[in-house]
């Protein structure tokens, strides 16, 4: 038997513990918290790179709330983010359930269809640019070939939103998809089973039994769309550059504007700001979501 | 596009044209013991600067693949070592504004573009005057011939009260493209006026054939010096004296509407989103009859590869407007940084990239349109010389009668993307002069700060 450690040696242990913790603090106090509060430290002045910042308190704060274009940008974003996130949800879900069923060449198929989130978004946009041209694009071609009128996708202020889904559904469906065939191989097969010898139908067994059981996987995929096309730029920047006008300008597209192009870095920390405030109200509501979706 | 042309060139031309511009200067360094004597007399000497090395900061273009790849022969000529850098143009300029505000930029000489940083340069003072290298006869080159250089290009190199800032490398002055098989099938001219341009338009846009009469940029930001091609045209300015606005005049709401008749009504489908690569490929393919753009698109338009109308293609001055006939002049140089401590060597590169024999080849590899005249005459009389005899006419009135396309002012990327913003919705419909308005009271307070601060 070893004897008992004196108190104070214990009391001298986790102190030491605390020692272990000082270099991630300072690792994140560095990456995040620092930048993070001097990015708020500088929206309050009006600052343009190459001349002398004057502290304006809340002024572009206030800027911000009456600029019609900014508004537009949060709108644009909002209607980007909900077709980014609803429409791949969607077919991935359907996708899942068809692959997850037994059939020939299951497994190269499942292959081919995960191929497009492997490419460089750069490279896909330049791709579909040159998709998207109304005179010389292949998808008017094909739609000629349908017999259907020829679209102006991103060259048209109405469709230059929907157009750009276009290529995040293409992009992303097949991520959206993994997770939930992860969760469908999950699945105990006993509830089905029983549901079967009660007689329930198949449509019954999706609605009551399988949609309730991968509704956590759901969340989780909603979770990781919400958070990219919320902060979807590459593509949008590729291919329309926020336009025709400012027809598909988010809030990304603006604060780059006002950053990099403008140099206004104390209007683009209040952007900066704001979009942090947006997207942590959003992640509020997404884990309050994914609690109640809990498996129980 | 600039691989090509340099693979193509052979060793006889190069040997000749290196021969050209830097014979007499090698003469001059060939006997090492006369160099000492003749630099203690105040002669120009090459190797003056000998075992030193400076940075030099690139933008991503032909020009600097074509810099970068001669850099050996400055090295050897003065015993320099050249660092170099080549960033794509945006982030080239990002890249300028920070490591200048940090006081200790870590390059000598950079590139710029003079219708985007000149003003942003000169307010901050972030150049070197070069008068007294260039009066200094034992720092300027003997071939430095600064009568060469054109007018256009030295206008943007010099400030008003006469202080030469940097040398001027290439013009881009915008040219009217058209279709001349279009035009012979329609009976119609090559236009002289505004008036004809937009008629001459309007008889060759045939929707069914699919035909534009006229494409040019619609997306905003890059659309703006269509529009200022117009306006420089109908006798208007950028702002008065005092630098009030004066884009909502009556010069501005004419030009803009002729820019939302030529694009909206005898343009392509969707070309408020068209920047010069999608007008290029639609003329490419013969189904524009006319495109405004920069005169660097010479190459394109003659390669069997990837053009459907070489042979057919005219190279137009912009026509007369109802008070001039102006060209819009973009154009880059390059400069020495302010705390560079190498300012000598520095400005011994300056004077090798803008030398004759660089002019000549840039020329030469297409890689764009010299700002010395020399190099044009010079460039022909080689039968490796690519580009037709319109091209270099068309570049030359071109450039006589050119004025800075943009306003030279430090916000000018601001004002693109505002007056951007009103020409694609005018493309869109909106109205020019309520556009105009709203542009101009939306950017007079950008400018304004601008140069309060």
């Amino acid at each position: 038997m070893v004897a008992a450690p004196h108190p104070g040696f214990l009391a001298r242990r986790h102190r030491s513990y605390y020692l272990f913790v000082v270099p991630a603090l300072i690792v994140i106090g560095a990456v995040i918290i620092f930048p993070w509060l001097f990015t708020v430290w500088m929206s309050l002045f009006d600052w343009t790179i190459g001349s002398a910042a004057h502290f304006v308190g809340l002024a572009n704060y206030v800027g911000l709330a009456t600029n019609q274009r900014f508004i537009e940008s949060i709108v644009h974003t909002f209607y980007f983010t909900a077709l980014a996130v609803v429409v791949p949800l969607i077919l991935g879900l359907v996708a899942a359930l068809i692959f997850h069923r037994e059939f020939p060449f299951r497994g190269v198929l499942r292959g081919i269809f995960t191929m497009p989130m492997m490419a460089t978004p750069v490279a896909v946009a330049l791709v579909w640019t040159m998709m998207f041209h109304p005179q010389q694009g292949v998808l008017n071609y094909l739609l000629s070939l349908v017999g259907l009128p020829a679209s102006l996708w991103v060259y048209s202020p109405t469709w230059v939103i929907p157009s750009l889904v276009l290529v995040e559904i293409w992009h992303w469906t097949p991520l959206v998809m993994l997770i939930i065939l992860g969760g469908l191989a999950a699945l105990p097969t006993e509830p089905y089973e029983s549901a079967r010898l009660d007689g329930a139908t198949e449509w019954q067994l999706f609605r009551y039994i399988t949609l309730p059981l991968i509704a956590p996987f759901l969340v989780v995929a909603a979770v990781i769309r919400t958070i990219d096309a919320l902060k979807a730029f590459d593509t949008i920047y590729v291919i329309s550059q926020g336009g025709p006008g400012t027809a598909s300008e988010t809030i990304n597209l603006y604060l780059y504007l006002q950053a990099f192009a403008f140099y206004n870095v104390g209007n683009a920390s209040a952007v900066v700001v704001v979009f942090f405030a947006i997207i942590l109200a959003l992640a509020l509501l997404l884990l309050y979501v994914r609690q109640r979706a809990r498996w129980t | 596009m600039a691989d090509r042309t340099h693979d193509d060139r052979p060793d006889a031309l190069r040997r000749r044209l290196l021969q050209a511009g830097t014979g007499a200067a090698a003469l001059g360094a060939l006997p090492g013991a006369s160099v000492l004597t003749a630099h203690a007399q105040g002669a120009f000497d090459w190797k003056r600067f000998k075992g030193q090395k400076i940075e030099i900061l690139l933008v991503k273009s032909p020009r600097g693949d074509l810099l970068s790849k001669y850099h050996k022969e400055f090295e050897d000529l003065t015993g320099i070592e050249v660092g170099s850098e080549m960033v794509p143009e945006q982030q080239q300029r990002q890249k300028a504004v920070i490591e200048f505000n940090s006081g200790n930029p870590s390059f000598d000489v950079i590139a710029l573009s003079y219708h985007v940083q000149k003003r942003q340069f000169a307010k901050n003072n972030w150049l070197t005057d070069l008068r007294p290298y260039i009066n200094d006869k034992s720092m300027a080159a003997p071939d430095l011939d600064f009568a060469d250089f054109a007018k256009g290009g030295l206008q943007y190199a010099v400030e008003a009260d006469g202080r030469v800032m940097s040398l001027p490398m290439n013009l881009d002055p915008w040219v009217v493209y058209w279709n001349k098989e279009l035009f012979a099938a329609k009976g119609v001219a090559y236009p002289k006026t505004f008036a004809e341009m937009i008629d001459a338009a309007a008889k060759l846009h045939d929707s069914a054939k699919g035909i534009a009469g006229f494409v040019g940029r619609g997306l905003k930001n890059a659309n703006v010096p269509v529009w200022t091609s117009f306006l420089l045209g109908y006798g208007g300015t950028f702002t008065d004296p005092k630098g009030k606005l004066l884009t909502d005049s009556t010069e501005a709401i004419e030009s803009a509407k002729m820019y939302q008749t030529l694009l909206g009504k005898y343009g392509p489908q969707g070309v408020a989103g068209f920047n010069w690569n999608e007008s290029q490929s639609l003329f490419l393919q013969g189904k524009a009859a006319m495109w405004l753009d920069g005169i660097g698109f010479a190459q394109p338009l003659e390669d069997p590869t990837k053009s459907r109308i070489v042979g057919k293609v005219g190279y137009g001055v912009v026509p007369a407007g109802p008070k001039a006939q102006v060209s819009a002049l973009f154009a880059d140089g390059e400069g020495i940084s302010p705390f560079s401590k190498k300012k000598g060597p520095a400005w011994f590169y300056l004077q090798w990239a803008s030398n004759k024999t660089n002019q000549t080849r840039m020329l030469q590899a297409a890689a764009g349109a010299p700002v010395r005249n020399s190099a044009y005459a010079a460039a022909q009389q080689s039968s490796d010389f690519k580009a037709p005899k319109e091209w270099v006419e068309c570049m030359l009135k071109s450039a006589s009668i050119a004025q800075p396309g943009l306003p030279i002012i430090s916000p000018v990327t601001e004002f693109r993307d505002v007056f951007g913003v009103a020409l694609t919705n005018m493309i869109n419909g909106a109205d020019p002069a309520t556009e105009l308005k709203r542009a101009t009271a939306e950017f007079q307070p950008v400018l304004d700060k601008s140069e309060k601060t």
